[in-house]
């Protein structure tokens, strides 16, 4: 942005600044390209020709592009596989990580608030308990779970995935929205309530729509962590009744071959949703990573 | 009454308030808030605990589902396993060396991009792309690329005659802990870098112009003063990448299953290969039990800073 004449003046600096700034920016854009590169070779492995998927030495640009890989998982078996009921994977990733996350973001938003406005006796060890059963690892909670779920008839349900998700995420959520509440300025729900608002009220009409960012960052981890989920996902469904696309990319796998076409084709259409919801919630999901470590 | 009179008794009126307010709280308010969401974890994370660590004290199989009382046995015989202790330290090994590569590549990476003006907002939305793909889904992709018959790794080694013969990537300890841990890295780096940019960006910038003035090279400026004040972020992507080190387990269990031999075994693949696949649920569950006591110690660690935060005295 300098004039000729500073660039005359300060020649030397400005072009070293220059020069630095190129080879950043192109150090930059390499590193990034190569972090990208599995996933685009994912979708070029989804739409290639089978002899190019492991030819030696490898093919990089498809010589032909081909949509067959899609083709089992829209009702049409192909030589290698069999079909994939990919509509019902789709529609069980869709139902349990939408209700789930519906259903964890009520829950979390709700003693998000609570703990954020009030400091009531046992705070401290509920909230401390809250984040640390978040940290207990899935397959230690899917043994138990599979002996409960099949005693309580919850095994290969939807919603009894579905209540294990909203578990998994109301500690992620609470921490997010009570960090989000605590930005907000306290006397605006306290003024509500002394002008005769009940503390619901305050919730609901004071508080919750200026936590919409909040909401939005919630939303996008509670939703990646469901559609994404794969540990207790494979022990608590058992069927296509309850079975979700990550459990249905076994579906590609047998004994001794994978059939990586169909693996890659499932995938592409797996991380639609979701490229979807971090692009719409972008600038929230930064926001509410960071949140709380600019402040004092 | 004049105008600070005004404020003052204003003042004073609020503190009441907020007085009256915390001498009685709302608490069945309190309460309606927080039971759902308790009653969730009493239901789905507690009970299961519970009834683990009892079937922990008892010699219950997935084939002879009885509940004889055994004590301590399976706990005594957890300590006897070389198996365990061999996948306890590549555990801690595992996550000592992922998680602090993760965050150097991501102080680096962030750094970088901090200093981009081409094209940022694209280059965010490039980085974000490993957050989308399931853990399972990097797992096969790098199973994939490290086989030895038809991966790209191989393939690419040999197209460039850097190996005249095929590296089998997955069967050696070292270079399949280097394979699985290449994943990890590809796929946590991500929320690491965007935490520790905006982070960055956030910093003042007269504490740059003053160094400047000063005549600081660009690494003074680095060590003094976007590191010590990164701080805070360094612990937010600390804490969130901890919540996730299970997540450890999906990619490792489908690019080795812990094997061959043992040789990539880690705490969660071991408790699968017991519990599930050899059927020993107890002593699954007393493993599991070790493996809890290990994550939740290590989610304290990295949390306890952000926790003091959020913590009231």
């Amino acid at each position: 942005m300098s004039g000729s004449a500073t660039s005359s003046r300060h020649s030397a600096a400005y072009w070293q600044r220059r020069a630095a700034s190129i080879v950043i920016d192109g150090l930059v854009w390499g590193l990034l390209i190569l972090m990208a590169l599995p996933a685009l070779w994912i979708v070029l492995t989804s739409v290639r020709n089978p002899i190019e998927i492991n030819a030696t030495p490898p093919v990089w640009i498809p010589r032909e592009l081909t949509i067959e890989g899609f083709k089992p998982l829209f009702g049409q078996a192909t030589t290698t596989t069999g079909s994939v009921p990919f509509h019902l994977y789709f529609r069980n990733s869709t139902i349990v990580a939408m209700g789930s996350t519906l259903l964890s973001l009520a829950l979390g938003t709700m003693a998000g608030y609570a703990f954020s406005r009030f400091q009531f006796r046992g705070r401290n060890f509920l909230f401390l308990g809250l984040m640390l059963s978040r940290a207990v690892p899935g397959i230690a909670l899917s043994l138990p779970l599979f002996l409960l779920f099949a005693r309580l008839g919850l095994a290969d349900k939807l919603w009894g995935l579905g209540l294990v998700y909203v578990a998994v995420n109301v500690p992620f959520t609470i921490w997010l929205m009570d960090g989000f509440f605590r930005e907000l300025p306290r006397e605006l729900s306290e003024a509500a309530e002394i002008d005769g608002c009940s503390h619901w009220q305050a919730f609901t009409q004071i508080s919750l729509p200026l936590a919409l960012p909040g909401l939005a960052a919630s939303a996008i981890f509670a939703f990646l962590a469901a559609w994404n989920e794969f540990q207790l996902a494979v022990v608590l469904t058992r069927t296509i009744a309850s079975k979700t696309a990550p459990v249905g990319l076994f579906d590609f796998t047998g004994q001794f071959t994978i059939d990586w076409r169909g693996m890659a084709a499932l995938s592409v259409l797996m991380m639609i949703p979701a490229i979807i919801f971090v692009l719409a919630v972008q600038r929230n999901l930064v926001q509410g990573l960071t949140l709380g470590a600019v402040k004092d | 009454m004049n105008l600070s009179q005004v404020s003052a008794s204003k003042a004073a009126a609020a503190v009441t308030v907020r007085r009256r307010q915390s001498a009685r709280l709302p608490g069945r308010f309190i309460s309606g808030m927080i039971a759902p969401s308790m009653l969730v974890i009493l239901f789905v994370v507690v009970f299961p605990l519970v009834y683990s660590l009892y079937l922990s004290f008892t010699s219950y199989t997935l084939l002879k589902p009885v509940t004889n009382w055994v004590g301590l046995r399976n706990y005594i015989r957890l300590f006897s396993d070389d198996v365990f202790w061999l996948a306890f330290g590549n555990t801690l090994l595992y996550l000592f060396v992922t998680i602090n590569l993760e965050y150097l590549f991501g102080l680096f990476l962030s750094q970088l991009l901090a200093r981009t003006v081409r094209g940022q907002s694209i280059l965010r939305t490039l980085l974000m792309i490993p957050m989308m793909f399931a853990p399972v889904l990097v797992g096969f992709q790098f199973r994939w690329f490290f086989n030895d018959q038809v991966g790209l790794v191989n393939n690419l080694l040999m197209q460039f005659g850097l190996i005249s013969q095929t590296i089998p990537w997955l069967v050696e300890r070292a270079t399949a802990m280097f394979a699985v841990g290449v994943a990890d890295i590809w796929m946590n780096t991500p929320v690491m870098t965007i935490i520790l940019l905006a982070g960055t960006l956030s910093l003042p910038r007269e504490l740059y112009e003053a160094a400047e003035v000063d005549g600081a090279s660009g690494w003074q400026k680095f060590i003094h003063i976007t590191y010590p004040l990164l701080a805070p972020f360094t612990t937010i992507a600390m804490t969130i990448r901890s919540l996730d080190v299970a997540r450890g387990f999906d990619i490792v269990s489908i690019m080795t299953g812990g094997g061959p031999a043992h040789r990539t075994e880690l705490l969660w693949t071991h408790v699968h290969r017991t519990a599930i696949l050899d059927a020993k649920f107890a002593l699954g569950s007393a493993m599991s039990y070790l493996t809890i006591i290990v994550t939740i110690g290590f989610t304290l660690y990295l949390f306890r800073q952000l926790l003091k935060a959020r913590l009231v005295e």
